[in-house]
């Protein structure tokens, strides 16, 4: 396979990505630092479809975060103007008022009111924006995916491209409907709640402040104590993961070799380091709280003392009221604050999975410049082949020229190959010079050891990759000119790797043809020699399949495999013959299936079977990326060459 | 199930009695520093007749900082153990996952799926990790916090206080019915994003037949359903959480507008309560609102942490069907002699689908066995029951004359080597994996048994040759050497018996046949069974078991099936026909290459 080669050649690298695998968000890597650019980019996305709706949530913000200030300032006016008043009312022998109590008492719970509205609203709409954010990128991302060249697939692992849906997403779903409205109304708290104790009072303000600079020192001490070991507990986690995978995966060999407690040794170091550096990272981030907490409270205590001795030495025109408001205010002031801070961690990681996420979107797209399209064709009254909406069974290559007009090539399943080189990486050539002709209906064989190129060869033709230098030709035309989509209707395929997808087994065959009946169906299953094993299935076509239909043997899937080729009846068949060990009465029903999907086709098979090659129109033996050996079976076995000896060399005792 | 799960506290049972004893000593402190505060303003500030009173503020300013750096050291030392408690819980909770799993039978193996083990062991364990530092931290100083903050404000003023008995039901009721709403979607919504994540998976594995038959927009049209669905249910789930904040504001401004009318109209005309005290009550209003939130977030986590739980103790719960036998098992195996007596064998107990019945066989110690017969034969069965990686279910399997089940497990797996036919290699140097069989294994050793293996040769065309790094499952050598590389670290065990399951199907026939040659002349003591597809593999063995259906049909030498056997036969023929396997010989000759 040629999978291994590559593998060479980005060994480093791989194993790095490897290691990450699934499972909990990854380290932050790029330090603790905001990216703004992915910050914009993803306020794009608030901004492109909910701008009305964003522009709501931010007056519902502020409107909320104004009642609670204005909460605390009428705390101030409760006890001097009112309590105060009354009391002096009543001091002066006067019946004490309480109407202006009630009116103001009215005023608040107006405020409040609305205040209230608007955390409501302010929550629904969010819910709406962080959901349809999160779903368009989710579905942007699945459907940029889908347009990725197969080499994407090559070089991210699967662990890491499923975890952008997974622990990325999920970040950025806490991000977008906690953090950022949280962040987003502290800020508003902060400067409301900064000016109100302004007004109140300017010394105490700048005590407020000057506490404060000291909060933020400590708190970004340790925030950044914490972030280092957040790293170390990330780094922990994957290679605690990634262990536990291997192992488990590896069980049974455990067990046979009596390897468990070397297992478990190694798995208790991992563990432990796990464990330090979670404590640790945790240790520091629970302390954030509490220090911030009462910090506060010293201040509280602070401020408490300091507006006492103000109020009573009559400095600045404090009042009690005054002194009772401002410390409301300068809680207030610092929770929010706190809040920031705790975000700030998790905004960050946040971003670093949004930035995965861009980077997969911003991938480029697999290029598709063709232009000749497949379609349904007759033959008309004239002679020459029209184009026709019905489908006739019979296709044609449609072929706009630069002039306008469009020429109709009937769809035979003749391909060339000429002069075909061929790399992974641009530097490393892995096929050399290939040369083939094969006529429609001829079959042709690629024979050769694993690694020598015949997986390439066969996925340069559906143009899985694209060639280096040389030409693919298609019934005369350059597959470069063919779209993409029309050139692999055009071919069929059954790859080794069977990938049955969750669902019944008609859904699994109608895959190839997705407006088949179920007597299609059936008729695709029969000439693959999969309907007698289907229908003894329990819910026979209709019985699920999952995990790439775990509950069947190799055997059978592989005939699903054909089937779903068969219903979609190509030209051309790209067949990857089993080497898996199927028992031999299975195989001899497996090559029957195969046997029949390749009669009156062109086929290109990577063959494992001797009866599959001596069956075979021309023979390509390869040998590291290169044709050394073509022709039939009598003609290559009279060469005596590599063939040769590899014929006999499977058979000598 | 929690008294299960809290048995992996242990060493950390004292930390996580003092966590929770911490964060008792804060909240008392945090209830104490308004009561000051009252003191403050009332005999200090407005002290003296209202002149102020300077010495009862110092001394109240004072206290109060007292208070605040008791509180501040509560509170660390409470962060601290905290997260060592509940770090140290995850810990031993994985390690006890995985020492259980260590322990698994083949048949405890089968009945979890790998990915769910290591979900089990990664997502979940976090999950309740989490739960628990929540529990032991919050869980605890929350309501302690309430029932303080209650006492005490009862304490200032009973009648304002009613303010509060009117307000907590309504918050109550109104979160109560928010999560029973809400949890079931929630449910609902995890589900489908196990779906989502399936046709992810099934898509990025399965990429090239999307392209190869022109799928994409059916499965990105797959995929939008999915997504959709989510998005409705998650977003109606959280729409009906939106109601949380609103109903918590409402409760918190309602009660602040009741506690200011009440409190100055307590004042003024009553005068039963002071300024002061109106003020820590109003305080202690948001204590108990700002509790009341944490205890509801506190639910929502809990009922999340739910199912991991379970899924959790499901693991620690399965006990290991396959034990060493009490008492003085025996510790060790004469020799390599086998025998079966009438077993019967079924994988799901009591489900009467016999996978092996009246299998009677004897075999000699030192006899080479080939076994052959089609897909579900239970060939591999058959051999798992030599080193009891399943039970029998009746009869008895006999190692050396003594019943498997007499001996002590290791002695009999270090006595039985077994290639399995899924085997996999572990990330390390080709020196690493073979010392799997053989811990103190000496550097000839494992060259001598490469050699036999027939894996010698290309581990020394490697550049750093028995240092080579594998990587995961082997996915850097080819499948022929995958497997030898196996069968040598099978073979580091010096084995009394050695069982290949299909262990060189992608290994060419010559090497195959070299293998067997040096199998025969090197180690003609052990007892060998080699299962294979290919009969060229089995044919020169001393007996051959040919089993179909679960029974032994037939049992003899090559000639003597090829008269008696019409299944051999069969099987024979159709491979002379030339259905055999070419490539791995194409394989071994591109590695000779330019020989």
């Amino acid at each position: 396979m040629p999978a291994r080669r590559r593998k060479k050649a980005l060994d480093s690298s791989a194993m790095m990505v490897k290691r990450g695998g699934p499972g909990g968000p990854r380290a932050v890597g790029t330090g603790m630092k905001l990216d703004p650019k992915t910050l914009r980019r993803l306020v794009g996305y608030i901004f492109k479809d909910y701008k009305l709706r964003f522009f709501v949530v931010f007056v519902c913000i502020i409107v909320n975060a104004l009642a609670g200030v204005a909460g605390s300032l009428f705390l101030k006016e409760l006890i001097d103007v009112h309590i105060g008043g009354m009391l002096e009312a009543k001091a002066s022998g006067l019946t004490p008022d309480a109407s202006p109590l009630v009116g103001a008492l009215i005023k608040m719970g107006c405020i409040y009111l609305a205040g209230i509205i608007a955390a409501f609203l302010q929550q629904r709409i969010m819910v709406t924006i962080s959901q349809g954010v999160q779903k368009s990128i989710r579905d942007e991302m699945f459907e940029k995916m889908q347009r990725l060249p197969i080499s994407y697939f090559d070089r991210n692992t699967h662990g890491d491209i499923m975890s952008h849906y997974t622990n990325d997403i999920d970040t950025l779903r806490q991000m977008l409907s906690q953090s950022i409205p949280q962040a987003f109304s502290s800020v508003i708290t902060i400067v409301s709640v900064f000016f109100s104790m302004c007004i109140l009072s300017l010394p105490l303000t700048g005590f407020v402040i000057a506490s404060l600079v000291v909060m933020m020192m400590i708190t970004g001490k340790i925030a950044g104590k914490s972030g280092k070991f957040f790293v170390a507990q990330q780094t922990s986690i994957a290679e605690v993961n990634g262990y536990i995978e291997e192992m488990i995966n590896g069980q049974k060999v455990v067990k046979v070799f009596n390897h468990e407690k070397p297992a478990k040794e190694a798995f208790d170091e991992l563990n432990e380091e796990l464990y330090v550096n979670a404590r640790e990272a945790n240790g520091f981030a629970n302390i954030l709280g509490p220090i911030n907490n009462n910090l506060g409270h010293l201040q509280y205590a602070l401020i408490a003392v300091l507006g006492g001795v103000l109020a009573i030495n009559g400095v600045g025109g404090m009042k009690l009221g005054d002194i009772a408001a401002f410390l409301q205010l300068s809680r207030s002031f610092t929770m929010p604050i706190n809040q920031i801070v705790q975000q700030f961690n998790f905004i960050i990681m946040a971003l670093a999975g949004a930035k995965r996420i861009f980077a997969l979107i911003d991938e480029k797209p697999e290029v598709d410049d063709g232009y000749v399209t497949l379609v349904n064709a007759k033959v008309g009254a004239n002679g020459d082949i029209e184009e026709t909406d019905e489908h006739t069974g019979m296709w044609a290559w449609k072929h706009p020229h630069g002039t306008g007009g469009v020429t109709y090539t009937p769809l035979k399943g003749e391909v060339t190959m000429n002069e075909v080189d061929f790399g992974y990486v641009e530097d490393k050539i892995v096929l050399h010079d290939v040369t083939l002709y094969a006529d429609p209906g001829q079959k042709v064989a690629f024979v050769g050891s694993t690694g020598a190129g015949k997986t390439t060869i066969t996925n340069l033709i559906n143009r899985f990759y694209d060639i280096a230098d040389g030409k693919i030709r298609y019934d005369g035309i350059n597959i470069n000119k063919i779209k993409k989509a029309d050139l692999r209707r055009s071919l069929g395929m059954v790859l080794q790797a069977t990938n049955l997808f969750t669902g019944t087994v008609r859904e699994n065959i109608r895959f190839g043809k997705l407006d088949a009946t179920d007597e299609e169906i059936v008729a695709a299953a029969k000439l693959a020699n999969a309907d007698d094993f289907i229908r003894r299935l329990p819910q026979g076509y209709d019985t699920m399949l999952t995990e790439n239909g775990a509950q069947l043997s190799q055997g059978q899937r592989q005939l699903i495999a054909i089937a779903r080729a068969a219903i979609a009846d190509p030209p051309v068949m790209i067949l990857d013959e089993a080497t898996s060990s199927i028992d031999t009465r299975t195989e001899e029903i497996v090559s029957k299936g195969m046997d029949s999907l390749m009669n009156g086709r062109t086929v290109f098979v990577i063959a494992h079977r001797l009866s599959t090659i001596k069956n075979s129109d021309v023979i390509m033996v390869l040998e590291q990326g290169r044709i050394i050996e073509r022709g039939n079976h009598e003609k290559l076995i009279s060469e005596k060459g590599r063939y040769y000896k590899l014929y006999t060399g499977a058979f000598e005792k | 199930m929690i008294k299960k799960l809290l048995r992996s506290v242990r060493e950390f049972k004292l930390v996580s009695v003092l966590t929770p004893l911490f964060m008792i000593g804060e909240v008392v402190m945090e209830v104490i520093i308004p009561l000051l505060m009252t003191q403050l303003v009332d005999n200090g500030i407005e002290g003296n007749g209202g002149a102020g009173d300077m010495n009862v503020i110092l001394l109240m300013g004072g206290a109060l900082a007292v208070c605040c750096l008791i509180s501040l050291f509560m509170g660390f030392a409470g962060a601290k153990t905290g997260a060592k408690a509940s770090m140290g819980f995850a810990r031993n909770l994985r390690k006890d996952m995985y020492y259980r799993i260590q322990d698994f039978s083949f048949a405890n193996i089968d009945k979890f799926s790998t990915a769910s083990l290591v979900t089990r062991l990664t997502t979940d364990v976090t999950r309740v990790q989490d739960a628990y530092q929540m529990i032991l931290r919050i869980a605890v100083r929350a309501p302690i916090m309430l029932i303080f903050s209650l006492i005490m404000s009862f304490i200032i003023n009973v009648e304002l206080s009613l303010v509060f008995v009117a307000v907590i039901p309504v918050l109550a009721v109104g979160l109560f019915v928010i999560m029973k709403f809400v949890h079931p979607v929630f449910e609902r919504v995890f589900k489908r994003y196990d779906t989502l994540n399936n046709v992810v998976k099934e898509n990025v594995s399965g990429m090239r037949v999307v392209k190869a038959f022109v799928r994409e927009d059916y499965e990105i049209g797959k995929f939008h359903e999915i997504s959709g669905d989510i998005y409705k249910d998650f977003s109606f789930a959280e729409k009906v959480l939106a109601f949380n904040a609103p109903l918590m504001q409402l409760c918190a401004y309602g009660g602040m507008i009741a506690i200011s009318w009440l409190g100055a109209n307590l004042i003024v005309f009553d005068g039963t309560l002071t300024t002061g005290q109106l003020m820590a009550l109003i305080t202690y209003a948001m204590q108990i609102l700002m509790n009341l939130m944490m205890l509801s977030m506190i639910f929502v986590m809990v009922t999340m942490s739910r199912a991991s739980a379970e899924r959790i103790c499901e693991v620690l719960d399965e006990e290991s069907d396959i034990k060493s036998p009490a008492g003085a098992p025996a510790s060790e195996v004469a020799n390599g002699a086998i025998e079966f007596r009438n077993v019967k064998f079924e994988y799901k107990k009591g489900s009467g689908k016999y996978a092996l019945s009246d299998i009677n066989i004897s075999i000699r110690s030192g006899e080479t066995i080939g076994i052959i017969g089609g897909t579900g034969s239970s060939k591999s069965t058959l051999v798992q029951l030599i080193p009891r990686l399943y039970d029998v279910s009746e009869g008895s399997v006999i190692v050396g004359g003594k019943d498997v089940r007499e001996y002590d497990i290791e002695t009999l797996r270090d006595a039985v080597a077994m290639v399995l036919q899924k085997n996999t290699l572990f990330s390390g140097t080709i020196k690493d994996n073979l010392m799997w069989g053989k811990l103190d294994a000496t550097d000839e050793e494992m060259t001598e048994a490469c050699k036999l293996a027939q894996a010698d040769g290309f581990i020394r065309e490697f550049p750093e040759g028995y240092d080579t790094y594998i990587e995961q499952d082997g996915n850097n050598v080819s499948g022929g050497q995958k497997q030898r590389l196996c069968i040598a670290r099978a073979l580091m065990k010096h084995p009394k018996i050695l069982i290949l399951d299909d262990s060189t199907s992608a290994v060419d026939t010559a090497t195959d046949a070299k293998i067997r040659q040096a199998f025969r002349e090197k180690i003609p003591d052990t007892t060998k069974l080699i299962i294979a597809q290919r009969i060229s593999s089995v044919m020169d063995a001393d007996r051959i078991i040919v089993l179909d259906g679960g029974k032994v049909v037939d049992f003899g030498t090559h000639d003597e099936l090829m008269q008696s056997s019409a299944i051999y036969r069969e099987v024979y023929e159709s491979q002379q026909k030339g259905s055999e396997s070419v490539d791995e010989a194409a394989a071994a000759i591109g590695e000779r290459g330019d020989e």
